[in-house]
């Protein structure tokens, strides 16, 4: 099962890691700088699966999925939140914007790809 | 993937992005030195350093990590307002700053990782107990690639695999979260042998059911191998989203300590109604999702930047050069062929050339880069040469968006290092002797760079002392660098500082004295096709401004002929041109001549000599002659036979295989096709044969 990703990271490095990581599982995996811009890219694409990142400037992970939760075609897209931060708190807050689940940096990228189809269903 | 190791590409761009990081922690840091404490400013220094750890963490370059880590909490601590910025945590940041950006080169040379154990101690001293037990338990991080199933079940390895019942009752607010139940089953299922029932018993009439919410249970019996924490995993996500029991049924479980029903832990049922969640209440989320574009509408757009690889850039711009070469040819030889100026060919020609230049003209801008970096780079040097002379050095730096040829920000970097040394060293004064003067006890180094006619202007002021005129003349006369009865002007008593062999520091100190003057600097800048001028007021401090052209690429050179052979000299350097006349000309030992110009004597060198061409310039009369101001301030004259032209040529390296030759600094190709060198004036003066190099110092000072 191949799915249609979007990894939101700030982080250039992070998302090569992802690319990395899925493109050879043939994943498709588009890519954003920030959660404004996520948003603005999922404008065009319908992915099946969230990746983001908490911490980004411009707008942070929460916020993103907060919008992302609001607008009705996303309204049951898994998201997971890729995050260095193991903390309950922040799984608190990231579930309360609405993230299906989380991933802690660095990844695992049989781990990722595991709980990808998971909450890929 | 079609490259051969795409790991090794990542962690190449990893360093790249950590440059870029760097920079951001750098101003960051900068502008809540400035008094910018605003929280936007430390997220952005805290985002760099938590990027880098992110990154490194991937690596496994384990002391990035832990650096970056430590650094993190102190900053986390900051933007959590337990920790007020003070001027001292401010040094303390800018030092871990520099430490963090040592880790990283020497991980990306893969050197020595510097320790910096002082350091960190000092950075644990304000993190918060709390925080440092957070700290501790964070920076275990997991190696990449641990085998998720790597513990076998010690003691099932008997026949059947032992019997689980799950139970597991979502809550709606599970679904709302994005998870199903469906992938749950099926991940419980890959685990073993399942036997999965639905519990349909609550769902109500359909009148009565409520499109949101849950009402489906499932009970699954598992025969797996794996362990309960294994099992549990699964439910990971959606942990305090539903009910879920597991429970170990099988005969032999009677016999072993099995836990009884198990209640999911962790997540306080307070997060359960969780009426702010999205969905719940679409049009309210819709509302305030829509008011935020406008809040950070007001950050600046992120650029759009493409990477590309430096010997593609080198190619266009040496196709560039081969089009504008071509293009003065193709206007030759229409000339040549007697169109008219006028005709639509030469009016084509006219736009083609304009087009050329302004191809040319971006083709150079894309090797432009910012000064930033390389300011940012004089901050730490600014920083570690005040504290090794123990005194409060400010640094302010003005343009530092302003573009200039890379090669030239490479090149720059050495030459400003030793101004920002001086300036610190010897340009401020010690602490007790400004608070004399009555100055602030805060010297300030200020560091600016601007466009100015097509040049760049890069300026190094500091607010000291200024130069000690009658000092700096006693040294020179005891250096024997000028005559003990030279009466010098104040500009030429500063000049004096670019003469080889000076120092004015009275002890050679740790810092600039290491044997490099500012005669270095000076060749460094004029080697870049620049120029340095220094002014100074007594009391108020010194100014170092180097002027430099904005790319190496192309250089504006006076065409002339010496010899029947077309040369190009750098117009730099040419400070005038002089008709030779009889009575301008006195020979002041053979073969040794001088022209006066307006009172002093210059020496005479004959370029068609110097480089081979001829033995003997023949009658001097009416020939050409370049003044040409040297990089210690004296000034000598090349004699040519005639000025062709000025004009932008563009530079062309010579292979290796030509040898180095004194005096030859380059080639290029002339409109006709002419292939011309360029030359480099100093050398030939430098290596000009016999008495005419032997020019009397004293005659140099009354020019």
């Amino acid at each position: 099962m191949t799915l249609e990703v979007l990894a939101v990271d700030d982080s250039r490095t992070m998302r090569n890691m992802i690319k990395l990581a899925l493109e050879p599982e043939g994943f498709t995996v588009h890519t954003a700088d920030d959660g404004v811009h996520g948003t603005e890219v999922l404008q065009g694409i319908a992915p099946d699966v969230i990746i983001t990142d908490i911490n980004m400037p411009r707008m942070d992970g929460l916020e993103f999925i907060d919008i992302v939760r609001a607008r009705t075609t996303h309204r049951t897209t898994p998201i997971l939140v890729l995050t260095t931060e193991s903390g309950n708190d922040l799984k608190l807050r990231a579930r309360k914007a609405g993230a299906t689940g989380w991933i802690v940096k660095p990844f695992d990228p049989a781990k990722l790809i595991k709980a990808l189809r998971m909450v890929a269903g | 993937m079609t490259s051969p190791d795409p790991m090794a590409e990542i962690r190449a761009s990893f360093f790249i992005e950590c440059e870029e990081l760097l920079e951001a922690m750098q101003d960051g840091l900068q502008q809540l030195e400035d008094g910018l404490h605003d929280s936007e400013t430390i997220n952005v220094v805290f985002r760099a350093v938590h990027s880098i750890k992110g990154g490194a963490g991937a690596f496994g370059l384990e002391q990035m990590v832990r650096f970056a880590h430590r650094f993190e909490t102190v900053l986390d601590g900051v933007r959590a307002g337990t920790l007020a910025i003070s001027p001292d945590l401010m040094k303390l940041f800018f030092r871990a700053g520099d430490h963090l950006s040592d880790i990283v080169r020497a991980s990306r040379d893969d050197d020595d990782v510097p320790q910096g154990e002082v350091l960190a101690a000092e950075l644990d001293a304000h993190i918060s107990a709390d925080a440092g037990e957070e700290a501790e338990e964070e920076i275990d991080f997991q190696p990449m690639g641990i085998a998720l199933d790597l513990d076998l079940p010690a003691l099932d390895l008997e026949d059947a695999p032992p019997l689980w019942r799950i139970t597991f009752a979502p809550e709606a607010d599970m679904y709302e979260s994005g998870s199903e139940a469906f992938p749950i089953l099926k991940a419980l299922a890959d685990l073993g042998d399942a036997d999965v029932t639905c519990d349909t018993s609550s769902v109500p009439p359909l009148a009565e059911l409520a499109p949101e919410s849950a009402y489906l249970s499932w009970r699954i019996d598992l025969r797996t191998q794996v362990d309960e924490a294994e099992i549990r995993s699964v439910f990971e996500f959606v942990e305090g989203l539903c009910a879920v029991t597991v429970e170990r049924v099988d005969d032999a479980a009677s016999e072993l300590d099995v836990p009884e029903d198990i209640a999911v832990p962790d997540l306080p049922p307070e997060d359960a109604p969780s009426l702010d969640r999205p969905g719940q209440d679409p049009m309210a989320t819709a509302e305030t999702a829509s008011k935020r574009p406008a809040t950070t509408g007001s950050t600046p757009a992120a650029k759009t930047v493409v990477r590309v690889d430096l010997d593609r850039i080198e190619r266009l711009v040496n196709l560039v050069g081969e089009l504008v070469i071509n293009q003065a040819m193709l206007s030759q030889s229409l000339e040549s062929a007697g169109l008219s100026p006028h005709s639509d060919a030469m009016n084509g020609l006219d736009e083609f050339q304009r087009l050329t230049r302004d191809i040319q003209d971006s083709v150079m801008m894309i090797r432009a880069q910012p000064v930033k970096p390389l300011f940012q780079r004089m901050s730490r040097i600014v920083r570690e040469s005040s504290a090794a002379v123990g005194k409060d050095v400010r640094l302010l730096t003005d343009g530092d968006a302003t573009e200039v040829d890379k090669t030239v920000i490479e090149r720059l970097a050495d030459p400003l290092t030793h101004m920002i040394r001086n300036a610190v060293d010897h340009g401020l004064e010690a602490p007790h002797a400004r608070a004399e003067a009555g100055k602030s006890p805060e010297g300030t180094v200020k560091l600016s760079a601007a466009h100015r006619s097509g040049r760049v202007v890069i300026e190094v002021s500091d607010d000291g002392a200024g130069i000690n005129r009658p000092k700096v003349q006693q040294i020179a006369m005891d250096k024997g660098l000028i005559p003990t009865d030279a009466v010098l002007s104040d500009g030429e008593i500063d000049n004096l500082l670019f003469l080889p062999g000076f120092s004015t520091a009275s002890s050679v100190s740790d810092l600039s004295g290491r044997g490099v003057g500012m005669d270095v600097v000076k060749t460094a800048i004029q080697s870049l096709g620049g120029r340095i001028a220094i002014t100074s007021v007594p009391g108020a401090g010194t100014t170092f401004s180097i002027s430099l052209p904005l790319t190496l690429a192309v250089l504006d050179g006076m065409v002339v002929n010496v010899a029947e052979e077309t040369l190009v000299v750098p117009l730099n350097v040419v400070a005038e041109t002089l008709t030779l006349s009889d009575d301008t000309i006195d020979e002041v030992e053979p073969g040794a001549q001088v022209v006066r110009v307006r009172g002093g004597f210059v020496p005479l060198f004959d370029l068609g000599q110097a480089l081979g061409y001829r033995t003997d310039p023949g009658n001097l009369t009416g020939s050409v002659a370049l003044l040409i101001s040297q990089e210690d301030g004296s000034r000598a004259a090349l004699i040519v036979d005639e000025i062709q032209d000025q004009r932008q040529v563009v530079i062309k390296g010579l292979d290796d295989a030509f040898c180095r030759s004194p005096g030859i600094a380059a080639a290029t190709i002339l409109g006709d096709g002419q292939i011309a060198l360029i030359i480099d004036p100093s050398d030939i003066i430098a290596h000009a044969p016999k008495g005419v190099a032997a020019a009397p110092t004293s005659l140099r000072l009354e020019a």
